[in-house]
């Protein structure tokens, strides 16, 4: 019987397999930032370790930094940088501090330099590491005892977890990006439908992604509750990766390309969980609740609580409107806003900036607007492209590199009862800021809504 | 490590589903650069609500915590763990755990324990209903047990046994070292480095 991508990766990587044991898995990368390695490190000293491939390991600060030019204020926030950097120094691996051409959001870097490729096993300490899968590898998020594992050992032990493929037919209508994609399958399958599994997103409007398109998707199949999403490996990511300072060149290249063309589920495999999604039939998707399978395309209105039958369902239903001080019935285009944030591992890419700023072109934003590119090669590149100036002349503010409003660890956050539209990729209470309220949404909705003050899809406006 | 065999304690039911790790602990906490004093911050957010059950007083002290599906979804942030430990838990009982967080509680002998959603639901009402209630969590015979009650949970007996026996992980893995050094010789040559 044929395999999956999923298990031929995974199979290639083994190091030792016995009865009754987890399999030990090799790690090809190890991407580290400032917020899950410190107690990793802190264990490796106490235990007198060394880092077993400081080649494979690349650091990043990400979380923390502020977005505006200048030092960490917060004093608890730079300790965490300044050992992350003591760390680094200390251990030899490579890092990318605040301020460097190469720092940014690991997610972002890691594809930038050509790191990621496929067929790899790439994991960090952070759970959006679902993006690299992008490339036809197996990527995933580990804790901080996993860090410290991968640091002394270059290997996991881990069961396999089971595969399951999402079929996407159809195309995708205009105006309806890879992100309402990603979060119609989530608002399918539910918050722990991938729990357990390996998801390979597969058909028509998946190979029609560009690589930017294809890391949304895969960066979200953990808010699907999926331990990694892939995608096989194909031109398109060939011709994203060539060239770039890490990818094969020469006779290795096409050693590379021939191998990586293999990489593909065989016809006669079988997945242990097949779902189907037919694209043709989307529109912008945004969330209504503070679970990201709590979504709607944009033409709803906010359910009521009683439109469940799981009672479990129901009771999210009730505290999730009451927590984002919404009224059931109330049409999803009358939601107003406060701040509008466009950025993040799942859209702060170059692709998610340029359709955010062609509908911000000659128009002004009528609410706060971030814009906050997810590398500094990213914001490099839509500067050069004269993107930062259609931004500050609609009003909005440009930003440095970071994670920024994704989370509640930086400068940027919502204060209490504020409300966003947001690119990023959890709208958990409290994430983006004790108290605030935040509704997920692509880049041109994000920025559409930026125009109005309102939930609004560009071809509103 | 600490090693878990049976344990035996008072239960606090949590009443939600989808209890994301940002819930069980906030990312303003995760600052720190050490792994204690986590349990401040363990469910910061709701806790500043008085109706909330873990500052109900008939709770105190209560080591296992029976939550709705879905606990410990989101974010891959250890230190969620590390925060119910400190906190005071050595069991945490629901009908579905988020992936990452399963695999981290086992490295630190935090107890995830699977149980069908309507026991989970029998447990949670039976604790409401006797908040004394003593409830028998037993790695070793596989079993949840209250008030007349046994309910089976499954666990993969390589993770049992670590459990029981408090093992490191490193420490494991490095017996394979051989095995490592032979499988980085016939890595690919084209893959990458950091260098």
């Amino acid at each position: 019987m044929g395999r999956t991508l999923a298990e031929k990766v995974w199979e290639q990587h083994v190091v030792r397999r016995a009865d009754g044991e987890p399999d030990l898995l090799y790690i090809d990368l190890h991407l580290i930032h400032e917020v899950t390695s410190p107690q990793a490190f802190d264990g490796l000293r106490l235990a007198g370790r060394e880092v077993r491939r400081p080649d494979l390991t690349i650091a990043t600060e990400d979380h923390n930094v502020p977005t505006v030019v200048g030092p960490i204020a917060d004093p608890v926030s730079k300790t965490q940088v300044e050992t992350l950097r003591k760390n680094a120094a200390e251990f030899g691996v490579r890092l990318h501090p605040m301020g460097d051409a190469g720092q940014g959001v690991v997610h972002i870097i890691g594809p930038q330099f050509g790191l990621t490729q496929p067929g790899m096993t790439i994991v960090c300490g952070d759970s959006h590491t679902s993006t690299h899968g992008a490339f036809g590898g197996i990527a995933f998020g580990i804790g901080t005892s996993e860090v410290e594992h991968v640091l002394a050992t270059q290997t996991l032990p881990a069961y396999r977890p089971r595969t399951m493929a999402i079929e996407v037919s159809g195309e995708l209508p205009v105006g309806v990006t890879a992100k309402d994609l990603i979060l119609a399958i989530i608002a399918k399958i539910g918050t722990g439908g991938g729990q357990g599994h390996i998801v390979e997103y597969r058909g028509e409007a998946i190979r029609k992604l560009s690589m930017e398109g294809r890391m949304t998707v895969c960066n979200m199949s953990i808010e699907a509750g999926a331990r990694a999403g892939l995608i096989a490996p194909d031109e398109t990511t060939f011709a994203y990766l060539k060239g770039r300072p890490h990818a094969p060149s020469g006779e290795l290249w096409d050693q590379a390309v021939e191998y990586w063309k293999t990489l593909r589920t065989d016809d006669d495999a079988v997945f242990d969980k097949v779902v189907e999604i037919d694209a043709s039939t989307l529109t912008p998707y945004v969330t209504w609740g503070t679970n990201p399978g709590q979504g709607l395309p944009l033409g709803g209105a906010v359910p009521a609580p009683e439109s469940f039958e799981d009672p479990i369902e129901r009771s999210a239903a009730e505290r999730a409107l009451e927590y984002m001080g919404l009224t059931a019935g109330t049409p999803l285009r009358e939601i107003e806003v406060d701040t509008v944030f466009v950025g993040s591992c799942t859209n702060g890419r170059i692709e998610d900036l340029r359709s955010a700023a062609e509908i911000l072109r000659g128009r002004k934003v009528a609410t706060r607007t971030l814009i906050v590119p997810g590398s500094m090669l990213v914001k490099l590149q839509a500067e050069q492209e004269g993107l930062h100036e259609v931004f500050k002349a609609a009003g909005a503010e440009w930003r440095q590199a970071g994670c920024s409003m994704c989370l509640g660890m930086n400068p940027d956050t919502l204060q209490p009862g504020e409300r966003s539209a947001s690119t990023s990729n959890r709208n958990f209470e409290g994430r983006q800021g004790k108290g605030g309220r935040t509704h997920l949404v692509s880049p041109q909705v994000a920025a559409a809504t930026a125009v109005t003050g309102r939930l609004t899809a560009p071809a509103d406006l | 490590m600490d090693a878990f065999t049976t344990h035996t304690g008072t239960a606090v039911p949590l009443r939600r589903s989808n209890v994301d790790t940002d819930q069980i602990i906030p990312a303003v906490w995760l600052k720190q650069v050490s792994r204690t004093g986590f349990e401040k911050g363990l469910f910061a957010a709701w806790r500043e609500d008085p109706a909330f059950v873990l500052n109900d007083a008939t709770y105190e002290g209560a080591s296992i915590l029976v939550s709705g599906p879905d606990f410990g979804t989101g974010s891959s942030r250890e230190h969620a763990v590390w925060a119910l430990q400190q906190y005071g838990f050595r069991v945490v009982i629901a009908a579905r755990f988020g992936d990452i967080f399963r695999n981290n509680s086992t490295k630190m002998g935090l107890l995830p324990v699977v149980l069908p959603g309507e026991k989970v639901e029998a447990l949670q009402a039976a604790v409401e209903a006797d908040p004394s209630l003593q409830v028998t969590v037993d790695l070793a015979g596989r079993q949840v047990r209250w008030a007349g009650e046994t309910v089976g949970f499954e666990i993969d007996d390589y993770t049992r046994w670590r459990l029981m026996e408090g093992l490191d992980d490193i420490g494991l893995t490095l017996r394979h070292a051989e095995d490592v050094a032979v499988y980085e010789n016939g890595r690919q040559p084209w893959l990458p480095t950091t260098v």
